[in-house]
């Protein structure tokens, strides 16, 4: 055993080996691929279905922007995110953050990790930047589906804004990344909270339902009027505000109420996760 | 070798201990790995024995006690001990669904000791050391139990080792695995490698152990070097005769307080206390006639089972 491990790597590039790791292993998984795959029909069913009920749907009618994608094929990524982000973006991510420690847990893998030695704590962390890279990954192929079925069934051309005035197409292809980049933001919370869950159990599935349930949950409560005064401490209450970069001059009050809120959750489930996982027994 | 504090033991435990609720797993133990030995931990099936090897490695909480690994306080110092440190642990588990190349990549890449210029080389030799070049680049749910243990093994071996702990390295292996395991625990103590070994049958690993501890219930009930455990106090004394009550008679004169077991006499004697020609002479001259005799030293299997109780027997 002559091959000797020095000289020892620099702590940030061993972090970097990890991560990269992490993410290979991520994209490496048929499901990864399917909830991709599954994200990217929600755009080509939504376009496919726009153009062939002709370009006459009325304004106000349908999920918002639906008018206007039969006029202008950039479009179609808004239109299908408003249809996302409600269940089947944070039903991906709670999958992905539900998955985090409990599906190493589940295979027994865990235990050969901690022992490599990897500190617990940095495995939280990379584990949560690996579901910050599934939600980038989730929008932008999202987003990136609509543009090229948009470009192909409809008409593409400048952008006019919510507020009315027209933005040429290299600032509309900014403004979609914003968007992207904004629901990633977003979707952080629940990644919070299911990293959290899932230092609490040695069942996947478990953690990843738990996870979908209290995102639906604050839905709910999101729309009930009555508990008005706690809307928006709910993680989802800025859900859709990405809609402010649809106006001229560019929005970030929204942008930065909801990166404070999905921060907070963050801190608060973080730390959760945190103190649960470093003082667990791992039997499985 | 890059050399942790300079321990006289790999392993040293002292009043360890594990509880679930009000069930003591592990009751008080102290366990000495001598650097440098083949450490056989024995013990039926819910003896302690991985609840014991989880808190060795900071994998479960001690509930009271204290560990020192390669003469690191654990789980204080736990990142000083574990590189140096190879494991098996309650049996193989990797990525189904990736090589078992890439496991051991993926293993390696979350040691921050680990060097990635090295790594490559690394992985391929701990795959050659237990023979699974071949099958390298095919995905571990196509591996057999046997496969999936070398994997394990490979797994500790990527880094070089001071201690290699190895909770039931053979389980699932057919007996030519078991050797080729045997082998290359030799091979590998011969370089200096301190091992630490759990089994729960004897026969498993007395061929290759210098040392031995035997845990029931919880508890170590023996612990020494091989030599020290074969030197019994105490010899068996098995007699066949016809004449059952004399013979019991003339034992009990001699202070040896022995019972027919079926067609045989069985006492246990204290080592020194007679010689068995004196036995003899006395059994022949009260007209026993005997067809049989010995005065042997139990085996190590006997004195396994005396230790833990019958045979498989799950512990409570």
């Amino acid at each position: 055993m002559s091959l000797d491990s020095s000289p020892k790597p620099s702590v940030a590039f061993a972090h970097f080996e990890f991560v990269k790791s992490e993410l290979s292993l991520l994209f490496t998984r048929r499901r990864t691929w399917a909830m991709l795959f599954t994200i990217s029909l929600i755009p080509i069913f939504l376009a496919i279905a726009v153009s062939l009920s002709g370009s006459t749907v009325p304004p106000g009618e349908g999920p918002p922007f639906l008018d206007r994608v039969s006029q202008n094929g950039l479009f179609v990524g808004f239109t299908a995110m408003v249809l996302a982000i409600p269940f089947f973006l944070p039903l991906t991510m709670a999958v992905v953050s539900g998955d985090t420690i409990a599906g190493e847990a589940n295979t027994g893998t865990l235990r050969y990790l901690l022992i490599s030695p990897l500190s617990r704590a940095k495995l939280l962390l990379v584990k949560f930047i690996g579901a910050g890279a599934f939600a980038l990954a989730a929008t932008f192929t999202l987003m990136l589906t609509g543009i090229i079925i948009g470009s192909i069934l409809f008409p593409i051309g400048p952008v006019t804004l919510l507020s009315g005035e027209v933005i040429p197409i290299p600032d509309a292809l900014l403004r979609i990344a914003l968007v992207a980049i904004y629901v990633s933001i977003s979707l952080m919370g629940v990644a919070a909270i299911g990293l959290f869950i899932s230092t609490l159990t040695v069942v996947p599935v478990g953690a990843m339902a738990a996870t979908v349930i209290l995102s639906t949950v604050s839905q709910i409560l999101g729309s009930l009027p009555q508990i008005e005064v706690i809307h928006p401490y709910l993680p989802t209450y800025y859900w859709l505000g990405f809609a402010d970069f649809l106006r001229s001059p560019l929005d970030f009050t929204s942008f930065t109420s909801n990166l404070l809120l999905q921060l907070g959750y963050i801190l608060i489930f973080g730390s959760f996760a945190y103190s649960k996982f470093t003082t667990k027994d791992v039997l499985s | 070798m890059a050399s942790s504090i300079a321990a006289e033991y790999a392993i040293e435990t002292r009043g360890l201990s594990k509880s679930f609720g009000s069930h003591n797993a592990v009751d008080g133990i102290d366990l000495r790995v001598p650097r440098g030995s083949v450490f056989g931990f024995l013990g039926p099936n819910g003896s302690g024995k991985t609840s014991t090897i989880r808190m060795l490695l900071g994998l479960s909480n001690i509930s009271a006690g204290e560990v020192y690994l390669l003469g690191h306080r654990m789980p204080d110092h736990l990142d000083l001990a574990l590189p140096h440190v190879g494991a098996l642990v309650e049996g193989p588990a990797f990525y189904p669904f990736i090589s078992g190349r890439r496991n051991l990549i993926r293993f390696d890449s979350a040691n921050k000791n680990a060097d990635p210029k090295t790594r490559d080389e690394r992985v391929d030799r701990a795959l050659a050391r237990v023979g699974l070049t071949a099958a390298a680049k095919k995905k571990v749910h196509a591996y057999s139990l046997g496969m999936k243990q070398r994997l394990a093994i490979a797994n500790a071996l990527l880094q070089p080792r001071e201690l290699l702990v190895l909770d039931e390295p053979t389980n699932g292996l057919d007996p030519q695995g078991t050797r080729e395991i045997r082998n290359l625990v030799r091979t590998l103590a011969s370089e200096g490698i301190t091992f630490f070994i759990s089994s729960h049958l004897l026969v498993e690993i007395e061929q290759i152990c210098t040392h031995l501890a035997v845990m029931s219930q919880g508890k170590l009930v023996e612990q020494g070097s091989l030599e020290e455990l074969s030197k019994s106090e105490t010899l068996v004394l098995t007699l066949q005769t016809d004449q059952k009550q004399g013979a019991i008679k003339v034992l009990r004169d001699l202070k040896i307080k022995a019972k027919a077991h079926q067609s045989e006499i069985v006492a246990v004697v204290p080592r020194g206390l007679i010689e068995p020609e004196e036995i003899v002479r006395k059994l022949t001259r009260a007209k026993v006639g005997i067809k049989s005799f010995s005065l042997l030293a139990p085996t190590l299997e006997e004195r396994f089972v005396s230790l833990t109780g019958e045979g498989f027997d799950v512990a409570r």
